[in-house]
């Protein structure tokens, strides 16, 4: 584990060191400029977003039905990454939405859908912080009906309305433009990883520490 | 099979029977809902009429409300004598009890709605029931996606401490499409033309949504309530 920890590690800083000067060979879009760089900060968080919301819908089912711990401690360490990505996406959409859109928020599906995933985590961890002893299963519960949900909510804030540029924006990109992006995605899901893990060892040190403690006392 | 749903219809009439024995909960959450849209007539009436679409918003979000009163009350019922306990300790199959909850939930917000809205629809003459039968089937199938998640989360939430408050942080952005369906659906009922189309989709999203989180429910129901 430590080993692996480390070589992420140096991996990701490489990545992230490198990341920069990237974008800032990458061509300037025609008709947003500098914003559009945005892109490569954005679009890689709603990915790191979406891919630990996933990881936290299967490691709470596998915690209810199994009863695992350390799939319990890998959610809740996900579902902290997702709204903390979540929170960087809806910082940085904004920024962009301004120039682009003319607009801070539009009522838009894709923004809708962000908005209302990120809450349920939210919820979640509110969940978990206050619901008192035995949460961690009502909480497990509340992230599969998370999951469960995205399609629905997909549905029915696409039928309500859509303006986001759709996910074809990817291959219509200038070349020039797609290498930065894939290395930002990269850095962002590497740094999803090594923040993972590092939470998953607090939660477990923590736990034997309660344990330490507890066999003291008996 | 049989017993199953004996189990079930017991519980539903045990809570009945103590709903109309005391009439608590049905009158507190309909002078409630009528309240809520009463505070939401002074925000979107303009002029003597409601703003276009606000009759659709203001009747959901009654029933949303009104629903999130009756299932805090409900299970803050089952908790006083530690009935919930009792009824998990029972030798009967864990699902067939939230089953039972959920038809005497659904029985009383169902109550609730036949009140509440054909009064929506006199007070802000809204055409609501120009067709019946997709006005009826939009909102007992919305009520029932509501009820399906707020019974798993009313009686997991029994143990929990600040139950009242964490219900509706957990329960609102879940049950997102189901608002969302019922406006929508609700809306386009109330267009000039009634756009069928439009409410046959959102009726057909509630049908998914319903049949999903109930098998959910069901199958996490067990492993949610036990310790």
């Amino acid at each position: 584990m430590h080993r692996i920890f480390s070589a992420v590690i140096v991996l990701a800083t490489i990545v992230f060191v490198c990341a920069p000067v990237f974008i800032a060979w990458a061509p300037y879009e025609s008709t947003m400029g500098l914003v559009q760089k945005i892109f490569y900060f954005h679009l890689p968080s709603w990915a790191a977003m979406f891919v630990a919301a996933f990881v936290c819908g299967i490691a709470s089912a596998v915690f209810l039905f199994r009863g695992r711990l350390i799939s319990d401690r890998i959610a809740v360490a996900s579902a902290e990454l997702v709204v903390v990505f979540g929170l960087i996406g809806l910082v940085s959409g904004p920024l962009w939405a301004r120039k682009a859109w003319g607009v801070w928020w539009q009522w838009d599906a894709r923004l809708t859908m962000a908005l209302v995933l990120w809450m349920i985590f939210i919820a979640y961890l509110l969940l978990r912080e206050y619901g008192g002893p035995g949460s961690e299963k009502l909480a497990a519960g509340v992230a599969i009906f998370g999951m469960a949900n995205v399609p629905f909510v997909y549905w029915s804030v696409n039928v309500w309305r859509t303006i986001h540029p759709t996910t074809n924006v990817v291959p219509t990109l200038v070349p020039g433009m797609r290498g930065p992006l894939w290395w930002s995605l990269v850095g962002f899901l590497l740094l999803y990883g090594l923040a993972m893990m590092a939470r998953v060892r607090l939660e477990t040190q923590r736990a034997t520490l309660d344990r330490i403690y507890r066999d003291l006392n008996d | 099979m049989k017993r199953f749903f004996t189990v079930a219809l017991l519980i539903m009439r045990k809570d009945l029977r103590v709903e109309t024995r005391s009439r608590e909960l049905f009158l507190t959450t309909l002078f409630f809902s009528v309240s809520t849209v009463l505070v939401f007539a002074f925000g979107f009436v303009r002029d003597g009429r409601p703003v276009e679409n606000a009759v659709a918003g203001i009747l959901w979000i009654a029933i949303a409300f009104a629903g999130t009163l009756a299932l805090g009350r409900t299970f803050e019922r089952e908790r006083y004598h530690d009935v919930l306990k009792a009824l998990l300790l029972a030798p009967v199959d864990r699902p067939a009890i939230y089953v039972g909850k959920l038809l005497s939930i659904l029985a009383l917000l169902g109550a609730v709605e036949v009140v509440i809205v054909p009064l929506v629809a006199l007070l802000f003459q809204a055409p609501l029931f120009r067709e019946p039968i997709l006005a009826i089937l939009l909102f007992s199938l919305g009520t029932l996606g509501f009820c399906a998640v707020g019974t798993l989360f009313g009686a997991m939430l029994v143990r929990a401490r600040s139950r009242d408050v964490l219900l509706p942080v957990l329960l609102y952005p879940i049950t997102i499409p189901v608002i969302i369906a019922g406006v929508r659906g609700t809306a386009a009922l109330l267009q000039p033309e009634v756009d069928v189309a439009m409410i046959r989709a959102w009726i057909g999203m509630l049908v998914f949504f319903d049949v999903v989180f109930i098998t959910l429910s069901l199958w996490t129901f067990e492993p949610v309530m036990t310790e």
